[in-house]
């Protein structure tokens, strides 16, 4: 046990000497990404304790007073500073709540795509032959299907299957599983060209020659030399997947409309562009915009940092 | 290589299976299209009549042998909603989605190349966090939403470029174009940049990170070493030598242009198939959506096939990375 | 290039000089035209559409009286027999005459395997040619509103389908197109051009129509236009000169917007909430053992608990007329004015619920459609959190038509709470009654009665009307039947929803409150 600890602390003190933390250091673009980025993830998890009004409530929304402009407009009032939406939802409640929903929809459906598209990736390229052919074609079927038709499909089965009663709670499942499996290709196809290379190197070899079993080399030599690419392509993939889910409430088939996220937020406000209630679409888009950009900026930094090549 | 060729075949119709099986499993839970197929007298049991004579009471696995052998035979079917062949309808839309997808992607390569080489060539300069910064932008904002505003102020507000459709388009025979005519061009504009800015932003990207790895490999320096000035070095070494694998992945790309295309059609109208398809979901139009699916499929298949082949005449080492890139 | 813009240039010298020669109408609606098959979808959008191309014996004036068509006049010979005297000269647009034989044949027609009409001749039992120009009509017990739908029973004709294999309607599982799906071949003011499937239908005046054209039209386009903004993006710019449905947000905008006007007005659409009263046990919600809805206390307490003015002024934002009765002021039998709604009153609904053993409230699931009617899934959310209020919680699950319908019609009927809108096809209240408050059986009475009201009074009293003649003593039957549902409370009935066309300030029509757009009222400045 204590072997652990003092390796996570030695991990630690590693990380705190190395270039990839001196990269974030000396990059202020990073560093505000990482601040942006955090400060909206504290605000979403702790939504309840900051935001004004619990707009998943419906008990809590007051339908007369719909449609109010922001503060700084005649009929604006402090009461909701960024305006309400046309259920009466204080949009900055909505955004933080929003928040939360936007990130736990991606951040899930990332962890579980990379969880897919590694496993699948270290068995396609470590094993080879009929293994690996029988993965890339899956993976061949899989990208025949567009993403967002694939989170359509699977969306449409849900619904189809699932008990109703239940489907409230189970949608954001059904989006997390939907955009998973329509996104654990490029890990799958990263690790697996990253496994063939590893596992021709001397030390591999050598793991291989003293006997030790296949599953405890791929774990152990091979994955950690892997994991790089892999944390790039999920923090784009982080992005990626905000937006997929914000397209697909485009679409209609999003999170339930008493719950919405940040997508939802902005195909709601989307209707009112004309209208000249602007805050309903603008706010949420500036927040999803920024969300993603700062998610962005931080893949960028790490793909940097993460390959030496570059510097 | 024919060996290659044909197992590729094999494996490429398998695909082609699978993919048909999975839609179709999954179109037998998207909704009724009964509901839709009538008016809101229509008794119930002439209701229940269409179904059993649609064949939808049929145990799934003998709905599928039935599609599959009307496919093989080259029978789409017709469409619930629009009573016309369903292959016909798919092909009269396929051009608009072709040149709207072409157009994108040739606009991204266009804007997205020189963009690229600049960043990757001086990474340090300010122009270069411009071009990365704002790129950004382009994959930070849902499509939709950048259709919408981009509607609303060329099309609404300045009233430059027509808000929807095609345009007056040229019947061709086999084909339709809106390329020959000044409104199918302008039709073209917003939509085309639209679809095009996701794809802007991956390509440039890619440059960038391309021309910063082959900037430090030895073979530059050598030809630094030369005395060969920077143009040369730049333009005839190391763009020769990032562009290879930008086509690739912009051939590869394709397929997701002509897909995300779903998106872009619905907010501009644009009369192609991804208009048609989210169409046919919302009516349930099962004949339509496996079609469709089966395009899609197809083109995938077909794109990703030649890329691999191509892997295989240029360089044989590669075929270890087929699709994805290593380090 | 030079010699190009010269003719572009000469192009417009032409057109300026010719000044209302070229007057097209270009139109966007938010669907698509199905199909160019008459038969072929009983929905209003294509039988409106299809209206301008096609006639039927009588036809609607702009204030939906019914007027002759191609029946010159017609008259009830016994109770059970209907004479009608076709209009003599009408020319089919391929140049054919309109004889008796085409209106058995379109008779026929719309009763066979694959027609969605056919309950436009339910009850007729016999077709009889007198001669060229006179049908009767037959009917298996007496009917005073028979030819109320038959301003949508389109002839067509026979000699054209039969020469073109259109002689049935195309039918479900054909693999084989129907050529009346992609031509078509009417009596009406207009032909069709050219039909692009799901793209673009134009259309051109038939210069040998019977009647006097009082339109000035030369030319008419019809686009779907799907997404809202675009579709208003269309009329703002000055694509379309006419597009429908305008959302409701945006009407303002198409009013300040110098070329363009809102045309705002009442529709005959009843939008409702219906409540399972039949089975012993919701199937969705927390109370086991019982059925809260089968207490009239409870459903009361929903009626009392819903804030009407406030979904009309912010949800409709002013375009609805909240309703009392679950039919139009313009259909036969509404806007009575023996009837008001119950008031909005939150504490005497918690008392009610209270009273009835609810008072901690309960939990049930409601079904919403979300692309169905205007702002449903708006209306919705709006119920949710005035019932939320009164201490019930409402799981709602909205979703598109396509899966909504499944889930609620029979047979599977699987809702506790939902909400639904219908507009009578014969406008007149007999067609709700029997249809969604008539107790549901075999033989199609209460088809849409979802919730299984069902109180036999009603239903004899609805029986009695279908086949009162004298309309005096109609009107009293239909009355004192509403009477009695209302009193049960069977549905909540919310508004009547309002049309929202938007119109280039060029452009001049009629507009009908059934929501059909006929463009020979157009005109184009």
């Amino acid at each position: 046990m204590s072997d652990t600890t003092s390796r996570i602390s030695d991990n630690i003190d590693r990380f705190f000497d190395s270039d990839v933390w001196w990269s974030f250091k000396s990059s202020k673009v990073t560093i505000g990404a990482a601040i942006v980025t955090v400060l909206i993830i504290i605000t979403a998890i702790f939504a309840h304790w900051v935001a004004p009004q619990n707009p998943f409530d419906p008990a809590q929304l007051d339908l007369l007073d719909s449609s109010l402009p922001p503060v700084w407009y005649a009929d604006g009032t402090w009461k909701y500073m960024l305006g309400t939406d046309d259920q009466g939802r204080d949009i900055l409640s909505a955004l933080l709540y929003g928040s939360r929903i936007s990130l736990m929809v991606g951040g899930a459906s990332v962890v579980a795509a990379a969880l897919i598209g590694v496993t699948l990736g270290l068995l396609a390229g470590y094993l080879g032959g009929s293994v690996d052919s029988l993965i890339m074609r899956v993976a061949d079927v899989q990208m025949s299907f567009p993403a967002i038709l694939v989170a359509l499909l699977i969306d449409g089965v849900a619904r189809g299957l699932l008990p109703n009663e239940r489907h409230d709670e189970l949608a954001i499942w059904v989006l997390i599983i939907a955009i998973s499996l329509s996104t654990w290709v490029p890990f799958a196809r990263t690790v697996r060209g990253s496994t063939m290379v590893e596992k021709n190197r001397e030390y591999v070899q050598a793991a291989r020659v003293i006997g030790r079993r296949p599953v405890a080399i791929m774990l152990h030599h091979v994955l950690p030399n892997v994991m790089g690419p892999v944390l790039v392509i999920a923090t784009i993939g982080l992005a990626t997947a905000i937006l997929t889910e914000a397209a697909l409430s485009f679409l209609g088939v999003g999170v339930p409309p008493t719950s919405p996220s940040l997508g939802t937020l902005i195909q709601i406000g989307n209707n009112f562009l004309f209208s000249g209630e602007w805050w309903m679409v603008v706010f949420p888009g500036i927040q999803l915009a920024v969300l993603v950009l700062a998610v962005n900026l931080l893949g960028d930094w790490l793909r940097d940092a993460l390959n030496p090549k570059l510097r | 290589m024919l060996a290659l060729i044909i197992r590729r075949l094999l494996q490429s119709v398998m695909v082609m299976l699978t993919v048909a099986l999975i839609a179709f499993i999954m179109f037998r839970f998207v909704g009724d299209p009964i509901a839709q197929m009538v008016g809101q007298d229509t008794p119930i049991a002439d209701r229940e009549a269409m179904r059993e004579q649609l064949g939808l009471n049929d145990p799934a696995p003998i709905q599928f042998a039935r599609f599959v052998f009307n496919v093989v035979q080259g029978n789409f079917g017709i469409s619930y909603q629009k009573g016309v062949p369903v292959d016909e309808l798919i092909l009269s839309r396929l051009p608009a989605t072709l040149e709207l997808s072409f157009v994108a992607a040739l606009f991204a390569l266009v804007v997205a190349i020189p963009m690229g080489i600049y960043t990757g060539l001086y990474p340090r300069r300010w122009l270069s966090n411009v071009f990365l910064t704002v790129s950004l932008l382009g994959i930070s904002l849902p499509t939709f939403l950048i259709g919408i505003l981009l509607i609303l102020f060329f099309g609404v507000m300045l009233g430059w470029l027509p808000t929807y459709g095609r345009g007056e388009i040229v019947d061709l025979g086999a084909w339709t174009t809106g390329l020959l005519t000044e409104s199918g061009i302008r039709s073209l504009l917003m939509p085309a940049f639209t679809l095009g800015l996701f794809q802007l932003t991956l390509i440039m990207r890619l440059v960038r990170s391309e021309m910063l790895e082959v900037m430090r490999t030895d073979y530059i320096k050598f030809a630094r070493a030369r005395g060969l000035s920077n143009r040369a070095v730049h333009f005839g070494h190391a763009l020769k030598n990032t562009l290879v694998p930008v086509i690739t992945i912009t051939g590869l790309q394709l397929g997701s242009i002509i897909a995300f295309s779903i998106i872009t059609e619905t907010v501009f109208q644009w009369p192609g198939m991804g208009l048609l398809i989210v169409q046919a979901i919302q009516f349930v139009d099962i004949p339509v959506m496996s079609t469709y699916l089966i395009v899609i499929a197809f083109f995938f298949v077909i794109i990703n096939m030649i890329v691999d082949i191509l892997y295989h005449v240029v360089d044989p080492r590669l075929r270890a990375e087929t699709g994805g890139k290593g380090h | 290039m030079r010699f190009k813009s010269l003719l572009i240039g000469a192009a417009i010298a032409v057109a300026v000089a010719l000044p209302g020669q070229a007057k097209e109408l270009r139109f966007a609606f938010q669907g698509d035209l199905k199909s160019l098959d008459p038969y072929n979808l009983n929905e209003t959008f294509t039988l409106g559409f299809l209206g301008n191309i096609y006639e039927g014996l009588t036809r609607r004036s702009p204030d939906l009286s019914i007027e002759p068509a191609l029946a010159e006049s017609w008259s009830i010979e016994e109770p059970t027999r209907w004479r009608f005297n076709l209009r003599k000269g009408v020319k089919f647009q391929d140049g054919t005459e309109l004889t008796a034989d085409d209106v058995l044949f379109s008779a026929d027609r719309v009763r066979a395997d694959g027609s969605d009409l056919k309950t436009r001749l339910a009850g007729v039992v016999d077709v009889i040619k007198v001669d060229d120009h006179t049908v009767d009509f037959v009917t298996d017990a007496p009917n005073p509103i028979l030819h109320a739908e038959w301003s949508t029973w389109y002839i067509m004709s026979k000699a054209w389908a039969e020469k073109n294999g259109a002689t049935k309607p195309q039918a479900a599982t054909g693999n084989e197109e129907n050529y009346a799906t992609r031509h078509a071949n009417g009596t009406g003011p207009f032909m069709i051009e050219t039909h692009e499937v799901g793209v673009r239908t134009v259309a051109v005046p038939n210069p040998n129509w019977w009647d006097k054209a009082t339109h000035n039209l030369t030319k008419v386009t019809f686009t779907q236009i799907a997404a809202d903004p675009t579709r208003v993006a269309a009329l703002l710019s000055g694509e379309v000169d006419m597009a429908y449905p305008i959302p409701l947000q945006d009407q303002a905008r198409v009013d300040a917007n110098p070329g363009t006007r809102v045309l705002a007005g009442p529709e005959l659409r009843t939008i409702f909430l219906g409540m399972d009263q039949f089975r012993d046990e919701l199937l969705y919600s927390n109370i086991k053992g019982k059925n809260p809805f089968k207490d009239h206390r409870v459903r009361e307490a929903f009626f009392r608990a819903i804030d009407i003015e406030a979904i009309k002024a912010k949800v409709m934002r002013g375009n609805s007329q909240p309703s009392a009765m679950m039919v139009a002021p313009g259909v036969q039998g509404g806007g009575d004015p023996r009837f008001t709604r119950l008031g909005y009153d939150p504490d005497k609904s918690k008392a009610l619920l209270a009273e009835a053993g609810y008072a901690d409230g309960f939990e049930v699931g409601m079904d919403c459609p979300n692309d169905r009617y205007v702002n449903d899934e708006q209306i919705c959310l709006a119920v949710v959190s005035m019932l939320a209020k009164v201490g019930i919680k409402v799981n709602l699950n909205a979703q598109p038509k396509a899966l909504y319908f499944k889930k609620i019609l029979a047979p599977s009927l699987d809702t506790s709470f939902y909400l639904l809108g219908w507009t009578p096809g014969s406008f007149d209240s007999w067609n709700v009654l029997y249809n969604i408050h008539g107790c549901p059986d075999e033989s199609g009475k209460g088809k849409f009665n979802l919730g299984g009201y069902c109180n036999p009074k009603v239903d004899e009293l609805t029986a009695k009307v279908l086949s009162e003649t004298d309309a005096d003593k109609r009107a009293k039957m239909v009355s004192d039947a509403w009477a009695m549902t209302i009193e049960d409370i069977s549905h909540i009935p919310l508004h009547q929803q309002a049309l929202s066309w938007g119109v280039s300030n060029k452009v001049e029509l009629a507009q009908r409150a059934d929501n059909e757009f006929h463009w020979r009222h157009v005109t184009i400045k």
